[in-house]
């Protein structure tokens, strides 16, 4: 019946057996934002594409209009790997950034590091949602403007910042997601703005009042 | 961009795959590392085998997913089982904190440490 006893063909380089650690980062953008690119372009995989299937229970009450004719939801995402010592390793996630998506958002990427927005400056409409709904869940992230050759005017980063309404205290950076350096600059921009807020929260020791 | 929908078309598959069940085990997070601690014997579910086969290197629970181009669901239920039997063990993140908490200096430290050395 089952003759599943053939090596499974892998294209995966495996990690060491000393990984013990599994970080995520997550990559919102709209579509052709360069999600996918700026994963590729980091990851130490050829990025990988896998599914979630939501059934109505799991969908939050503020978004059950979305979806009220169906009783499941799929939901696909590409990642990517990147191994950061013997025991450490960083998963990217790429998650599309439309409206209909963010209910996945909690069973998803709950516990990430943080989050990236790549903005793409000619749809820069598609980024207020994603902006709007890290900031409702609190989750820390930096913006990062991917820069396209055919950009019909190049947008200072002071004005991107101001048409996104984006507060001061969110670093906002310019990329070319095709680049490996670049995406890496953008990672290291994220990690580097979690790590001045946890020293922050670690000084001021006293637990917030929600 | 290709968005390659993973081969899910048959739900009848994925009834057979998990045995009608639909909860899973929501202790596994996406990047939870499966290792393997068992070789597969005989009658073993082939599902079940061709996860063990993978996890003898450290493997995510997603990447587990994505190379059996099952959803990510129907995985955990598969782990659960695995895990129930002791044929594997999860290596799981620090903490499923909420969003709100930031990791501590020191872990944000090395993934620092780390992307520098990329």
């Amino acid at each position: 019946m089952d003759s599943a006893t053939s090596e499974v063909p892998s294209l995966r380089t495996p990690l060491s057996d000393a990984a013990e650690t599994g970080l995520k980062i997550v990559i919102v953008g709209g579509f052709g934002a360069g999600k996918t690119t700026l994963v590729r372009s980091v990851s130490e995989i050829r990025p990988l594409n896998t599914e979630e299937v939501m059934t109505q229970a799991g969908v939050g009450v503020d978004e059950t209009h979305q979806v009220s004719s169906k009783t499941t939801t799929t939901v696909a995402f590409d990642f990517g790997r990147i191994s950061l010592s013997r025991s450490m390793v960083l998963y990217l996630f790429g998650a599309p950034g439309q409206e209909r998506f963010w209910f996945l958002w909690d069973r998803l990427f709950s516990g990430t590091l943080g989050a990236v927005v790549l903005v793409d400056t000619r749809r820069m409409d598609d980024s207020w949602y994603a902006i709007d709904r890290l900031e409702h869940h609190r989750t820390p992230f930096v913006v990062a403007v991917n820069r396209f050759d055919d950009e019909p005017e190049r947008y200072s980063l002071d004005e991107i910042r101001q048409a996104l309404a984006l507060p001061e205290h969110v670093p906002l950076v310019d990329c070319d997601a095709r680049v490996r350096s670049s995406g890496k600059d953008v990672l290291i921009a994220l990690v580097d703005h979690l790590y001045e807020m946890s020293l922050a929260q670690q000084a001021a020791q006293t637990p917030q009042a929600q | 961009m290709t968005r390659k929908p993973v081969d899910t078309g048959d739900p009848d598959r994925l009834y057979m795959v998990t045995g009608g069940r639909t909860r899973t085990d929501d202790s596994f997070d996406l990047v939870t590392l499966v290792v393997t601690e068992c070789e597969p014997t005989a009658g073993m579910q082939s599902e079940h085998v061709r996860i063990l086969e993978m996890c003898r290197h450290p493997t995510a629970l997603v990447e587990v997913a994505a190379e059996m181009k099952l959803p990510i669901t129907v995985v955990r239920i598969l782990l659960g089982d695995l895990l129930a039997t002791g044929r594997i063990s999860a290596r799981h993140p620090p903490s499923t904190r909420s969003a709100a908490s930031l990791p501590d200096t020191d872990l944000l430290k090395e993934v620092l440490h780390g992307l520098r050395n990329l």
